[in-house]
Protein backbone atom coordinates (compact mmCIF):
# COMPACT_ATOMS: atom_id res chain seq x y z
CA UNK A 1 0.00 0.00 0.00
CA UNK A 2 2.56 2.39 1.27
CA UNK A 3 4.55 1.85 -1.47
CA UNK A 4 2.01 2.00 -4.55
CA UNK A 5 0.85 5.61 -2.52
CA UNK A 6 5.32 6.78 -2.79
CA UNK A 7 5.45 6.26 -6.34
CA UNK A 8 1.97 8.02 -7.41
CA UNK A 9 3.17 10.97 -5.12
CA UNK A 10 6.54 10.69 -6.61
CA UNK A 11 5.13 10.72 -10.60
CA UNK A 12 3.16 13.75 -9.45
CA UNK A 13 6.22 15.40 -9.13
CA UNK A 14 6.24 15.58 -4.87
CA UNK A 15 9.34 14.86 -3.22
CA UNK A 16 9.14 11.57 -1.32
CA UNK A 17 10.86 9.70 1.20
CA UNK A 18 9.82 5.92 2.15
CA UNK A 19 11.04 4.50 5.60
CA UNK A 20 11.32 0.95 5.69
CA UNK A 21 12.22 -1.52 8.60
CA UNK A 22 13.38 -4.41 5.48
CA UNK A 23 16.02 -3.04 3.19
CA UNK A 24 14.67 -5.44 0.54
CA UNK A 25 11.49 -3.75 0.14
CA UNK A 26 13.39 -0.88 -1.67
CA UNK A 27 13.07 -3.54 -4.91
CA UNK A 28 9.06 -2.87 -4.54
CA UNK A 29 9.79 0.99 -5.27
CA UNK A 30 12.18 0.04 -8.13
CA UNK A 31 9.63 -1.98 -9.79
CA UNK A 32 7.61 -0.50 -12.96
CA UNK A 33 10.04 2.48 -13.20
CA UNK A 34 12.37 3.95 -15.48
CA UNK A 35 15.41 3.66 -13.44
CA UNK A 36 15.77 3.33 -9.79
CA UNK A 37 13.82 4.74 -6.92
CA UNK A 38 16.68 7.34 -6.27
CA UNK A 39 17.14 8.32 -10.02
CA UNK A 40 13.83 9.07 -10.63
CA UNK A 41 14.18 11.98 -7.18
CA UNK A 42 12.96 9.29 -3.89
CA UNK A 43 14.59 9.29 -0.75
CA UNK A 44 14.75 5.46 1.46
CA UNK A 45 15.83 5.23 4.75
CA UNK A 46 16.28 1.56 6.72
CA UNK A 47 14.84 1.73 9.91
CA UNK A 48 11.80 1.71 12.38
CA UNK A 49 9.58 4.88 12.71
CA UNK A 50 9.23 4.04 16.32
CA UNK A 51 13.40 5.19 15.98
CA UNK A 52 13.62 8.75 16.77
CA UNK A 53 16.85 9.15 14.66
CA UNK A 54 15.60 7.56 11.50
CA UNK A 55 12.64 9.17 11.25
CA UNK A 56 14.88 12.59 11.56
CA UNK A 57 16.86 10.91 8.43
CA UNK A 58 13.96 9.88 6.96
CA UNK A 59 13.10 14.27 7.35
CA UNK A 60 10.02 14.58 8.84
CA UNK A 61 11.43 17.72 10.14
CA UNK A 62 10.57 18.93 6.83
CA UNK A 63 7.40 16.43 6.17
CA UNK A 64 4.33 19.03 4.93
CA UNK A 65 2.36 15.34 5.12
CA UNK A 66 3.36 11.58 6.85
CA UNK A 67 1.61 8.52 5.54
CA UNK A 68 1.93 5.66 8.55
CA UNK A 69 0.81 2.35 5.97
CA UNK A 70 3.28 -0.38 8.12
CA UNK A 71 1.22 -3.52 8.44
CA UNK A 72 0.30 -3.11 11.93
CA UNK A 73 -2.74 -0.81 12.99
CA UNK A 74 -0.35 -0.51 16.57
CA UNK A 75 2.83 0.85 15.16
CA UNK A 76 0.96 2.60 12.65
CA UNK A 77 -1.79 4.64 15.66
CA UNK A 78 1.79 5.14 18.05
CA UNK A 79 3.43 6.89 14.91
CA UNK A 80 0.91 8.53 13.73
CA UNK A 81 0.96 10.40 16.87
CA UNK A 82 4.91 10.78 17.23
CA UNK A 83 4.43 12.82 13.86
CA UNK A 84 1.54 15.46 15.08
CA UNK A 85 2.45 15.84 18.42
CA UNK A 86 6.39 15.89 18.36
CA UNK A 87 7.12 16.86 14.66
CA UNK A 88 3.57 19.17 14.24
CA UNK A 89 3.62 17.33 10.47
CA UNK A 90 0.95 19.35 9.08
CA UNK A 91 -0.85 16.18 8.01
CA UNK A 92 -1.35 12.93 9.38
CA UNK A 93 -2.99 10.14 7.35
CA UNK A 94 -2.85 7.19 9.29
CA UNK A 95 -4.11 2.94 8.06
CA UNK A 96 -6.24 1.50 10.79
CA UNK A 97 -7.81 -2.07 9.62
CA UNK A 98 -9.36 -2.23 12.91
CA UNK A 99 -12.69 -0.43 11.79
CA UNK A 100 -13.48 0.47 15.43
CA UNK A 101 -10.08 1.57 16.37
CA UNK A 102 -10.26 3.90 13.32
CA UNK A 103 -13.31 5.28 14.34
CA UNK A 104 -12.79 6.51 17.57
CA UNK A 105 -8.50 7.56 16.36
CA UNK A 106 -10.72 9.41 13.42
CA UNK A 107 -12.95 10.82 16.80
CA UNK A 108 -9.82 11.86 18.78
CA UNK A 109 -8.26 13.64 15.43
CA UNK A 110 -6.04 11.58 13.66
CA UNK A 111 -6.84 10.89 10.10
CA UNK A 112 -7.23 7.70 9.81
CA UNK A 113 -8.14 5.31 6.74
CA UNK A 114 -9.64 1.77 7.29
CA UNK A 115 -9.34 -0.65 4.21
CA UNK A 116 -11.59 -3.02 6.20
CA UNK A 117 -14.40 -0.63 6.59
CA UNK A 118 -14.12 0.39 2.83
CA UNK A 119 -13.73 -3.56 1.93
CA UNK A 120 -17.07 -4.38 4.20
CA UNK A 121 -19.10 -1.33 2.77
CA UNK A 122 -18.30 -2.72 -0.68
CA UNK A 123 -19.43 -6.36 -0.12
CA UNK A 124 -22.55 -4.57 1.74
CA UNK A 125 -23.11 -2.39 -1.37
CA UNK A 126 -21.95 -5.85 -3.37
CA UNK A 127 -25.02 -7.95 -1.69
CA UNK A 128 -27.55 -4.67 -1.91
CA UNK A 129 -27.72 -4.47 2.03
CA UNK B 1 -10.82 -3.10 42.83
CA UNK B 2 -11.11 -4.67 39.87
CA UNK B 3 -7.82 -5.04 37.56
CA UNK B 4 -7.50 -5.68 33.74
CA UNK B 5 -4.40 -7.14 33.29
CA UNK B 6 -3.16 -7.53 29.43
CA UNK B 7 0.15 -9.92 28.66
CA UNK B 8 -0.11 -13.04 30.31
CA UNK B 9 3.94 -13.48 29.99
CA UNK B 10 5.88 -13.55 32.96
CA UNK B 11 5.10 -10.20 34.24
CA UNK B 12 1.21 -10.66 33.50
CA UNK B 13 0.66 -14.04 35.10
CA UNK B 14 2.68 -13.43 37.94
CA UNK B 15 1.08 -10.36 38.40
CA UNK B 16 -2.45 -11.57 37.68
CA UNK B 17 -2.15 -14.28 40.60
CA UNK B 18 -0.69 -12.12 43.25
CA UNK B 19 -3.46 -9.78 42.75
CA UNK B 20 -5.99 -12.39 42.71
CA UNK B 21 -4.44 -14.27 46.34
CA UNK B 22 -4.27 -10.13 47.87
CA UNK B 23 -7.94 -10.84 47.07
CA UNK B 24 -8.37 -8.52 44.10
CA UNK B 25 -11.12 -9.44 40.95
CA UNK B 26 -8.89 -9.59 38.16
CA UNK B 27 -9.33 -11.00 34.03
CA UNK B 28 -5.98 -11.37 32.60
CA UNK B 29 -6.18 -10.85 28.91
CA UNK B 30 -3.74 -12.92 26.19
CA UNK B 31 -3.65 -13.10 22.80
CA UNK B 32 -1.65 -16.32 21.90
CA UNK B 33 -4.02 -19.27 21.57
CA UNK B 34 -1.73 -21.60 23.57
CA UNK B 35 0.05 -19.52 25.69
CA UNK B 36 -3.69 -18.89 27.17
CA UNK B 37 -4.69 -22.52 27.78
CA UNK B 38 -1.68 -22.88 29.88
CA UNK B 39 -2.75 -20.20 31.89
CA UNK B 40 -6.48 -20.91 32.25
CA UNK B 41 -5.50 -24.10 33.81
CA UNK B 42 -4.65 -22.17 36.99
CA UNK B 43 -6.70 -19.10 36.45
CA UNK B 44 -9.44 -20.59 34.78
CA UNK B 45 -12.27 -17.96 34.69
CA UNK B 46 -9.76 -14.87 35.25
CA UNK B 47 -8.18 -15.04 31.90
CA UNK B 48 -9.51 -14.06 28.64
CA UNK B 49 -8.61 -15.09 25.16
CA UNK B 50 -8.09 -11.84 22.64
CA UNK B 51 -5.68 -9.14 21.68
CA UNK B 52 -6.35 -6.54 24.13
CA UNK B 53 -6.08 -3.59 21.55
CA UNK B 54 -8.59 -4.43 19.93
CA UNK B 55 -11.97 -2.28 21.50
CA UNK B 56 -14.85 -5.57 21.59
CA UNK B 57 -12.05 -7.69 23.46
CA UNK B 58 -11.66 -4.90 26.80
CA UNK B 59 -15.31 -4.30 26.67
CA UNK B 60 -15.61 -8.25 26.87
CA UNK B 61 -13.20 -7.75 29.81
CA UNK B 62 -15.82 -5.27 31.47
CA UNK B 63 -12.89 -2.28 31.33
CA UNK B 64 -16.05 -0.11 32.08
CA UNK B 65 -15.65 -0.50 35.66
CA UNK B 66 -12.30 -1.49 35.87
CA UNK B 67 -10.10 0.48 38.22
CA UNK B 68 -7.09 -0.60 36.93
CA UNK B 69 -5.79 -1.26 33.67
CA UNK B 70 -1.87 -2.80 34.12
CA UNK B 71 -0.45 -3.12 29.95
CA UNK B 72 2.48 -5.34 30.53
CA UNK B 73 2.74 -6.83 26.94
CA UNK B 74 6.11 -7.68 25.45
CA UNK B 75 5.20 -5.19 22.82
CA UNK B 76 5.44 -1.33 23.27
CA UNK B 77 2.63 0.00 21.03
CA UNK B 78 0.23 -2.50 22.20
CA UNK B 79 1.40 -1.32 25.84
CA UNK B 80 0.92 2.09 24.85
CA UNK B 81 -2.39 1.79 23.09
CA UNK B 82 -3.97 -0.60 25.43
CA UNK B 83 -3.73 2.25 28.24
CA UNK B 84 -4.50 5.33 25.94
CA UNK B 85 -7.81 3.98 25.39
CA UNK B 86 -8.11 2.89 28.76
CA UNK B 87 -7.46 6.39 29.73
CA UNK B 88 -9.02 8.15 27.27
CA UNK B 89 -12.40 6.50 26.33
CA UNK B 90 -12.92 4.13 29.02
CA UNK B 91 -12.27 6.92 31.23
CA UNK B 92 -10.18 4.12 33.88
CA UNK B 93 -8.61 6.06 36.95
CA UNK B 94 -5.23 4.46 37.01
CA UNK B 95 -3.04 2.81 34.47
CA UNK B 96 0.33 1.12 34.56
CA UNK B 97 2.48 -0.06 31.49
CA UNK B 98 5.29 -1.70 31.07
CA UNK B 99 8.06 -0.21 29.06
CA UNK B 100 9.87 -3.03 27.47
CA UNK B 101 12.64 -1.20 25.40
CA UNK B 102 14.01 2.29 27.48
CA UNK B 103 14.40 4.49 24.32
CA UNK B 104 10.58 4.47 23.54
CA UNK B 105 9.60 5.76 27.59
CA UNK B 106 9.37 9.14 25.44
CA UNK B 107 7.11 7.97 23.24
CA UNK B 108 5.15 6.93 26.63
CA UNK B 109 5.43 10.39 27.88
CA UNK B 110 4.17 11.63 24.87
CA UNK B 111 0.82 10.17 24.83
CA UNK B 112 0.63 11.37 28.62
CA UNK B 113 0.87 7.07 29.65
CA UNK B 114 2.13 7.33 33.36
CA UNK B 115 3.23 5.69 34.85
CA UNK B 116 5.59 3.74 32.61
CA UNK B 117 7.94 1.17 34.41
CA UNK B 118 11.06 0.33 32.78
CA UNK B 119 12.69 -2.97 34.05
CA UNK B 120 16.24 -1.56 32.81
CA UNK B 121 15.41 1.87 34.42
CA UNK B 122 14.91 0.53 37.47
CA UNK B 123 17.96 -1.73 37.53
CA UNK B 124 20.29 1.44 36.41
CA UNK B 125 18.54 3.28 39.14
CA UNK B 126 19.92 0.19 41.52
CA UNK B 127 22.77 0.66 40.22
CA UNK B 128 23.59 3.99 40.01
CA UNK B 129 22.05 3.92 44.36
CA UNK B 130 24.94 1.05 44.73
CA UNK B 131 27.26 2.69 42.82
CA UNK B 132 26.85 6.29 42.82
CA UNK B 133 29.25 7.70 40.91
CA UNK B 134 27.58 11.10 39.62
CA UNK B 135 27.15 11.48 43.63
CA UNK B 136 22.80 12.28 42.89
CA UNK B 137 20.60 9.47 42.79
CA UNK B 138 16.83 10.02 41.75
CA UNK B 139 15.38 8.29 44.60
CA UNK B 140 10.97 8.98 43.47
CA UNK B 141 9.78 10.72 40.52
CA UNK B 142 5.85 11.71 40.72
CA UNK B 143 5.50 12.99 37.89
CA UNK B 144 1.62 13.74 37.80
CA UNK B 145 1.99 14.97 41.16
CA UNK B 146 5.58 17.10 40.25
CA UNK B 147 7.80 16.00 42.94
CA UNK B 148 11.20 14.33 43.35
CA UNK B 149 12.65 12.82 45.88
CA UNK B 150 16.29 12.77 45.32
CA UNK B 151 19.57 11.64 47.27
CA UNK B 152 22.87 13.53 47.29
CA UNK B 153 26.44 12.87 48.45
CA UNK B 154 27.62 16.21 50.44
CA UNK B 155 31.36 16.62 49.46
CA UNK B 156 33.88 17.76 51.76
CA UNK B 157 34.43 21.39 51.02
CA UNK B 158 31.62 21.90 49.49
CA UNK B 159 29.10 25.07 50.11
CA UNK B 160 26.93 22.84 52.20
CA UNK B 161 29.30 21.15 54.56
CA UNK B 162 29.68 22.48 57.80
CA UNK B 163 26.72 24.26 57.40
CA UNK B 164 23.18 24.18 59.45
CA UNK B 165 20.08 23.11 56.83
CA UNK B 166 18.47 26.67 57.40
CA UNK B 167 21.58 28.55 56.17
CA UNK B 168 22.06 26.08 52.98
CA UNK B 169 21.68 28.06 50.14
CA UNK B 170 18.49 26.53 48.29
CA UNK B 171 16.18 27.61 46.07
CA UNK B 172 12.13 27.79 46.86
CA UNK B 173 10.42 24.49 45.98
CA UNK B 174 12.94 21.99 48.01
CA UNK B 175 13.78 21.19 51.35
CA UNK B 176 16.10 18.50 52.74
CA UNK B 177 14.15 15.45 54.72
CA UNK B 178 16.78 13.06 55.90
CA UNK B 179 20.30 12.87 56.38
CA UNK B 180 22.17 9.71 56.23
CA UNK B 181 25.43 9.80 58.32
CA UNK B 182 27.83 6.97 59.38
CA UNK B 183 24.75 4.37 57.79
CA UNK B 184 22.35 6.29 59.84
CA UNK B 185 19.61 7.96 58.93
CA UNK B 186 17.73 11.11 60.81
CA UNK B 187 15.48 13.87 60.43
CA UNK B 188 17.21 17.16 60.34
CA UNK B 189 16.57 20.05 62.64
CA UNK B 190 17.20 23.59 61.18
CA UNK B 191 20.02 23.82 63.17
CA UNK B 192 21.31 20.48 62.29
CA UNK B 193 24.81 21.14 61.05
CA UNK B 194 25.73 18.98 57.63
CA UNK B 195 29.15 17.19 57.46
CA UNK B 196 31.27 16.55 54.71
CA UNK B 197 30.57 12.51 53.33
CA UNK B 198 27.13 12.82 54.28
CA UNK B 199 24.37 11.24 52.43
CA UNK B 200 21.16 14.27 52.26
CA UNK B 201 17.44 13.20 51.16
CA UNK B 202 15.71 16.63 49.44
CA UNK B 203 11.87 16.58 48.31
CA UNK B 204 11.93 18.83 45.36
CA UNK B 205 9.82 20.44 42.66
CA UNK B 206 11.37 18.60 39.07
CA UNK B 207 13.77 20.51 37.09
CA UNK B 208 15.50 22.33 40.12
CA UNK B 209 18.15 19.88 40.51
CA UNK B 210 21.29 21.53 38.56
CA UNK B 211 20.28 24.56 41.20
CA UNK B 212 20.96 22.14 44.06
CA UNK B 213 23.77 20.25 42.98
CA UNK B 214 26.41 23.55 42.97
CA UNK B 215 25.76 23.81 46.77
CA UNK B 216 26.89 19.86 47.67
CA UNK B 217 29.67 19.35 45.14
CA UNK B 218 33.09 21.30 46.15
CA UNK B 219 34.68 23.57 43.87
CA UNK B 220 37.58 21.93 41.15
Amino acid sequence: MGSAVAKTALLAGHEVSVLDEDPLSHERLDAGLDGTWEDRGGRFTVGTALEIDALLEAGIENADAFLCATDGDNTNLVIAQIAARRFNVPRVIVRVMDPFRAAWYAEQGLETISPTAHAIDMFEKALDL
Amino acid sequence: MYVIVAGGGKVGWNLARELIDKGEEVTLIEGDRRRYLVIEQELEHAVQYGDATELWVLERAGIQRADLVIAVTGDDEDNMLVCQVAKEKYLVDRIIARVNNPRNLQHFKLLGIQPAVSATDLILRLIEHEVPRYGLVHLLALEEERLEIIELEVQPGSPAAGQRVMDVDLPEGCLIISVLRGGDGFVPKADTVIEGGDEVLLVLDPGLEELITPQFTAPV
